[in-house]
């Protein structure tokens, strides 16, 4: 039961192989971008399910709430999710201009082009 | 007053001139602005520099917030020397930047350019001068995210997908160090480095621990590029403008081996990584068949970027294979190598740099007789190129011969026999270039520019200057020898 209880970190797991399989196995440079995503998206899991305390309430200083979770994963996390906006926001711009250069978005298809070039 | 907010100034002076370049907009001013911003961080840097020298270590609290609850920057013996040499290499280079920039990029987009720079500056030094854990990563991914700007800003359209390949792969190794950032706070509950070395003894049976570490080696070593995890470096370092290339080969690899130093030695204990988890085992095939093959890689190369580029990667073996000797005279030699290497190989560059300039383009088989129409670039590539291979007399020596004396002193006589046979190989691949520029008569069907003549004075006065350092470092080599041994006596010391 105590591996079950644990399902927050099981899913962790899961989106973050499930992510890396994507980065690794996909030549689409879109898929690729989501692929990083979703791996990034287990680490931002990883840590909220760091924070949590059993039985814990919000983060709310009153005396009214005793016992509550961590509030400074939530913290970090928001500075994790910029980052990962941002490495979206770039991935996808140069997707843009890769497309507008070499008319496809395929990466074997690209490495195909500059050998050819290479060769030339 | 101002003496006591140096730490600060030291990040907040690039950080504000990056948005001041985007409001601006001149390309001129723009460059202005970075230079004058550049030399204002190396001053600052040097006052930090001088002050850890006389009065030890500086403890910043960030806003005036103490350390468990805010932001330190904790700056001893060896990240000083990591903030003087970014700022100082980025000076220089940007100085040089000027002409290199103008020639290649298209004139709206300079002062993006500059704005990029700024801020993969502030995030290098940032990197370098932080003391808490997830600083780093954000300040990692600020010089990251700004460098695959930089990169895509090569005038070939490879640079595109080499950035983009660069990204994916410094993407997935600063997750990796965010994830074991992350185990070690759940271990230990901290987030300030030297916390968290104060507990790591308590808390090294915890399986979180080890994860940490492994999380942590494996991202550091993608995102210093030691082999076999170098896949992005070569691309990167070919195709972006190479002003960026001198910049990235000078300080990028250099703050992650720092980085790596640091985690390893002052945060988990010498005893720890090197005792507990065998780290050498790991790390010592790889360092070691990187600088035999990448050095033996670099002697097919015909582009003379690309093949600079596997020359680092074989440069940043001899480092990883100096800390692994986990020793005093290991880690002062590996200090060393990181400060030599880094102003031989953007000196390299940048005299690449003044041949693309001219001749447009790098491929060895058309410098044929280049002395005679740039003596002055072609005399700075042999003289740095002669400090990679490590000619007594020049900087490469020291670090090499205190490397080689550092393996025999722990009894590795096969590293120093195996260091030396990858020297060899830079001799080949070093000397095969310098004899086509010196002595190969001109051939009619591969035809030089007309009208071939030297750099500019501004791109040859930068590369002087860093050639001069290099050939001073050569010559007064006790210098930064002793600079580099109190730094690995503070890191194999701890914290205090």
């Amino acid at each position: 039961m105590a591996v079950l209880g644990l399902y927050n970190y099981w899913a962790v797991i899961v989106l973050m192989m499930a992510g890396l399989y994507i980065l690794i196995a996909r030549y689409n440079l879109i898929k690729k971008m989501i692929g990083l995503g979703v791996f990034q998206t287990s680490i931002f899991y990883l840590y909220i399910s760091m924070g949590k305390v059993q039985g814990g309430s919000a983060p709310i200083l009153d005396d009214a709430v005793p016992l509550y979770s961590n509030p400074l994963v939530h913290v970090l996390i928001l500075t994790a999710i910029v980052v990962g906006v941002a490495t979206t926001a770039v991935g996808l711009a140069l997707i843009v201009r890769i497309y507008e250069e070499y008319g496809t978005i395929e990466e074997d298809e690209i490495k195909a082009i500059e050998s050819r070039e290479h060769d030339a | 007053m101002i003496a006591d907010q140096l730490p600060a100034l030291q990040i907040v002076i690039p950080m504000l001139a990056a948005p001041l370049c985007v409001l601006i907009r001149r390309s001129f001013v723009c460059w202005c602005i970075a230079v004058l911003a550049n030399v204002l961080v190396l001053a600052t840097s040097w006052a930090i520099f001088k002050q850890v020298q006389s009065e030890g270590v500086i403890r910043y609290a960030l806003g005036g917030w103490a350390a468990p609850t805010g932001i330190e920057y904790y700056i001893d013996s060896m990240n000083a020397i990591m903030l003087l040499l970014v700022s100082f290499i980025s000076c220089v280079v940007v100085v040089y930047a000027h002409e290199t920039v103008r020639k290649s990029v298209q004139t709206g987009k300079h002062y993006l350019f500059y704005a990029a720079w700024m801020l993969c500056l502030t995030g290098l030094l940032g990197i370098s001068i932080t003391g808490d854990a997830f600083n780093v990563f954000v300040f990692l991914e600020i010089s990251s995210l700004s460098m695959y700007m930089l990169i895509a800003f090569g005038s070939d359209r490879r640079a595109l997908s080499a950035s983009f390949r660069y990204l994916i792969m410094g993407s997935i190794g600063a997750s990796f160090i965010l994830i074991g950032i992350g185990f070690l706070y759940a271990a230990t509950g901290a987030l300030n480095m030297v916390d968290i070395a104060s507990r790591i003894p308590d808390a090294q049976s915890q399986r979180a621990v080890l994860v940490a570490f492994s999380f942590l080696t494996i991202g550091l070593m993608i995102k210093s590029a030691v082999f076999p995890l170098h896949g992005w470096l070569a691309n990167a370092y070919q195709h972006a403008p190479i002003a960026v290339t001198a910049f990235l080969a000078g300080t990028a690899t250099k703050v992650s081996l720092y980085v790596l130093l640091r985690f390893f030695f002052s945060i988990f204990g010498t005893n720890y990584s090197f005792g507990g988890m065998l780290l050498n085992v790991v790390l010592l095939p790889a360092a070691v068949a990187g600088f035999v093959l990448m050095s033996l890689v670099a002697i097919f190369q015909s582009d003379l970027r690309r093949m600079l580029a596997y020359s680092s990667v074989a440069q940043i073996g001899y480092i990883i294979a100096a800390f692994c000797l986990a020793s005093q005279a290991g880690l002062t030699a590996g200090i060393v190598h990181i400060i030599n290497h880094g102003i031989i190989k953007t000196a390299l560059f940048m005299s690449v740099g003044c041949i693309i300039y001219r001749v447009g383009h790098a491929h060895s088989d058309s410098l044929d007789n280049l002395f005679k129409k740039m003596p002055f670039t072609v005399c700075a590539f042999i003289f740095s190129g002669l400090g990679l291979i490590g000619v007594p007399l020049t900087a490469g020596f020291i670090s090499k011969f205190s490397l080689i004396s550092a393996s025999m002193e722990r009894g590795w006589w096969m590293i120093g026999v195996l260091v030396l046979l990858s020297s060899l190989f830079a001799i080949v691949y070093v000397g095969r270039v310098v004899e086509i520029m010196l002595f190969r008569k001109a051939r009619t069907d591969n035809p030089q520019p007309t009208g071939l003549r030297e750099a500019p004075l501004l791109m040859l006065v930068p590369m002087y200057v860093l050639l001069a350092v290099s050939v001073w470092v050569g010559i007064s080599g006790s210098a930064t020898l002793s600079v580099a041994s109190d730094a690995a006596a503070a890191l194999l010391g701890g914290y205090q």
